[in-house]
């Protein structure tokens, strides 16, 4: 017999299409049944803003001097309609999330946030309550399939209405809010039993499609006298048509979320594998307003894994009027701080990573309704630091548009943009950095 | 009485007509009113199918359309009676909160939708999805409804005379059917249940506000609610998801 003790060995070698999340998702699923749903966004990585840069100041543009002169970031939303259009100082607004998924000191936190930094909140899928009414000076309301707490009181005492087509985790998909997180007063906001799985629709009840969406949206209108902004956020899929219909059905704003735009609880498998990145739709969504002829007279807000002003920035940048984040200033709250380590190891995951946010036992005490958690929310403390960070979005925002020489943050222009990729300037519709080359456009390499 | 006064006023009543002015007025002049009002009859003449009709009214007042209205007639109502003398199409009495809206003729899609409150009679048939996602409201249609009604329906009644279409109640939660001709299909998790006397007392309060109580016999009528089987998300029920 051979003796192969002494024969070198290979070292272990792990493969790339079935790697270890990819085995523990099939172990998971043969165990279970079920397949599995979790919160927030898209997690792979996908062509994103971190594939552009700004070319800044040269010899032939001059830039702005940093603490010297000024650089405008008030942003006017709902100018094509409404009466009372919405007036934010900052081009960065809060996205819709609704009680329910989040805790009401949660809710409360970001309308302090925002309010201080002189921008708005979103309801979500439930209903408006009280606390976060009282403590956002600007409120949008969702209108969602569900309906979930919709009523005209509500839809009076908003400052503008959201009509919500779609998101960006999860185009084309309804929602799932499981029991443990519906409350009494949960429940009593939705109109159902206490305890069970609440689904949400994926379709509206009394519409399809944009012609009907142009009658909705003209009720709407006429129940608040044509005083509120009406935006219609969709789920960025078909951006450019999506957007063209959105204008075509009278909306004065459209929002588009891209997939890494967060959700309470969906699919992993649907977040992971819908809808495009927020880098593909923005130029889709602009060039939609453009050739309508619509462009700055119907506001885009784009939103999507905005994550720093230079994020922002370049949003602008590529023609949105403003940006929504949701996950960022859920991380401002507080989720996954790491000074809850061990109470998500104990949950079997780590912080930064914690995603089960539909089980309602969020260690830091947002994503949940259960009380005891709740209390390590402080919505005072976290407030601030909410508007904290928005104050840092936009000082990091305001010092690029300087250095591209910009006195407002929306002059800034896709000019002053290159990308690192050639799928970020495929997309992007900006030159691939050094070159004058923008893929499927103009120029060469 | 001069109808291009908008509006005139004679006997009591207010009259407008919308031929000869905009819905925007219409129901701009509906949402001052106060709780007091002296102007609580009001008439529309031609409303030629135009979409919102009274729409987001909230005073105890009376508005009898005459004709047909387009989407959305009486939608987000909140204690007015509102009165359709002809034909309603998609999402009459949407999102009622309480009052009472009348249908003299036939009523398209989505009756009701969402309502939480108040009370809804069609004359006539009412299309698919009458009373889809409804939160509270009574519904009570003379005729026949369409597939999918009272789909995923959460709270309130939905009372039809006649016969109901395909999948009826799919996905019901808590709201109570009542069917008296035939039940083309349940919807997922929708099932037959017992007609006691308390369902009895609640169906002829239904019909009683509806105005009709005596000229049906109430024995009738089935009553169909949520089997509770789809309450916790399961994979054993996953093909009924």
């Amino acid at each position: 017999m051979t003796d192969h003790s002494n024969t070198p060995r290979t070292t272990p070698r792990a493969s790339s299409t079935f790697d270890a999340y990819t085995l523990s998702e099939i172990r998971r699923a043969a165990a279970t049944g079920i397949y599995d749903i979790r919160g927030g966004g898209a997690k792979r990585k996908v062509p994103h803003f971190d594939d552009l840069l700004f070319l800044g100041a040269s010899m032939s543009r001059y830039p702005l001097e940093g603490y010297r002169e000024k650089c405008s970031t008030e942003v006017v939303l709902g100018t094509r309609f409404a009466k009372k259009p919405i007036e934010l100082k900052i081009p960065i607004t809060i996205a819709g999330m609704s009680f329910g998924s989040l805790s009401a000191n949660a809710k409360e936190a970001l309308g302090r946030g925002a309010s201080a930094m002189g921008t708005s909140t979103t309801t979500g899928d439930g209903g408006m309550t009280n606390e976060e009414r009282g403590h956002s000076t600007q409120l949008v309301y969702q209108y969602l399939p569900s309906r979930y707490g919709m009523n005209p009181d509500d839809l009076k005492r908003a400052d503008a209405i959201e009509v919500v087509v779609g998101q960006g985790a999860k185009p084309g998909g309804g929602g799932m809010l499981l029991g443990q997180k519906i409350t009494e007063r949960v429940a009593k906001m939705r109109t159902l039993p206490v305890g069970i799985d609440q689904r949400s629709a994926c379709r509206h009840p009394d519409w399809t499609g944009p012609d009907d969406l142009e009658i909705k949206i003209e009720e709407l209108r006429e129940i608040t006298d044509w005083e509120k902004p009406i935006y219609v956020k969709v789920g960025a899929a078909r951006p450019y048509y999506d957007t063209a219909l959105a204008v075509k059905s009278g909306a004065d704003v459209v929002v588009v979320d891209g997939m890494q735009g967060g959700t309470a609880a969906t699919q992993e498998i649907f977040i992971e594998h819908v809808g495009i990145p927020t880098l593909a739709a923005v130029r889709q969504a602009v060039k939609a307003l453009q050739d309508l002829g619509m462009h700055r007279k119907v506001q885009l807000i784009v939103s999507g894994g905005i994550r720093n002003g230079a994020d922002v920035a370049k949003a602008l940048a590529l023609g949105a009027d403003a940006v929504a984040i949701g996950t960022a200033a859920l991380v401002a709250l507080g989720d996954n701080d790491p000074r809850w380590e061990a109470d998500y190891e104990a949950l079997g995951t780590t912080a930064g990573a914690y995603d089960d946010w539909h089980e309602g036992r969020d260690p830091a005490g947002i994503t949940t309704q259960d009380p005891a958690l709740m209390t390590r929310l402080d919505p005072i403390a976290a407030g601030r630091r909410l508007a904290n960070y928005l104050a840092v979005l936009t000082l990091e925002c305001q010092t690029i548009a300087r250095a591209c020489g910009k006195s407002h943050v929306h002059n800034l222009e896709p000019e002053d943009l290159v990308a690192l990729t050639i799928e970020a300037a495929a997309m992007a519709n900006v030159p691939l950095a050094g070159t004058s080359w923008i893929p499927g456009s103009t120029g060469s390499f | 009485m001069n109808l291009k006064l908008k509006p005139a006023v004679s006997d009591g009543e207010t009259f407008f007509d919308l031929a000869q002015a905009p819905l925007r007025e219409l129901n701009a002049a509906l949402h001052k009113l106060a709780a007091d009002t002296n102007e609580t009859h009001w008439k529309v003449f031609n409303p030629a199918g135009r979409h919102a009709v009274a729409a987001g009214l909230d005073a105890p007042v009376t508005v009898e359309i005459d004709g047909p209205v387009g989407y959305y007639c009486a939608g987000m109502n909140k204690q007015a009676r509102v009165i359709i003398n002809g034909n309603a199409g998609v999402g009459v009495a949407e999102n009622m909160m309480s009052g009472f809206v009348h249908v003299k003729g036939d009523a398209s899609q989505s009756a009701g939708a969402t309502a939480h409150g108040g009370l809804l009679v069609v004359d006539g048939n009412a299309s698919a999805r009458c009373g889809i996602s409804m939160k509270g409201i009574d519904i009570v249609v003379k005729g026949s409804v369409g597939h999918m009604s009272a789909f995923m329906a959460q709270a309130g009644t939905l009372t039809v005379l006649g016969d109901a279409g395909e999948a009826l109640g799919d996905s019901l939660y808590e709201a109570k059917l009542f069917v008296r001709g035939s039940v083309a299909g349940l919807g997922a998790d929708c099932i037959e249940k017992e007609m006691r006397e308390e369902h009895k007392a609640l169906l002829a309060a239904k019909l009683e506000a509806a105005g009709i109580l005596g000229e049906v016999d109430i024995s009738e009528f089935r009553r169909y609610g949520s089997a509770r089987t789809l309450y916790h998300f399961h994979v054993d029920n996953v093909s009924s998801y």
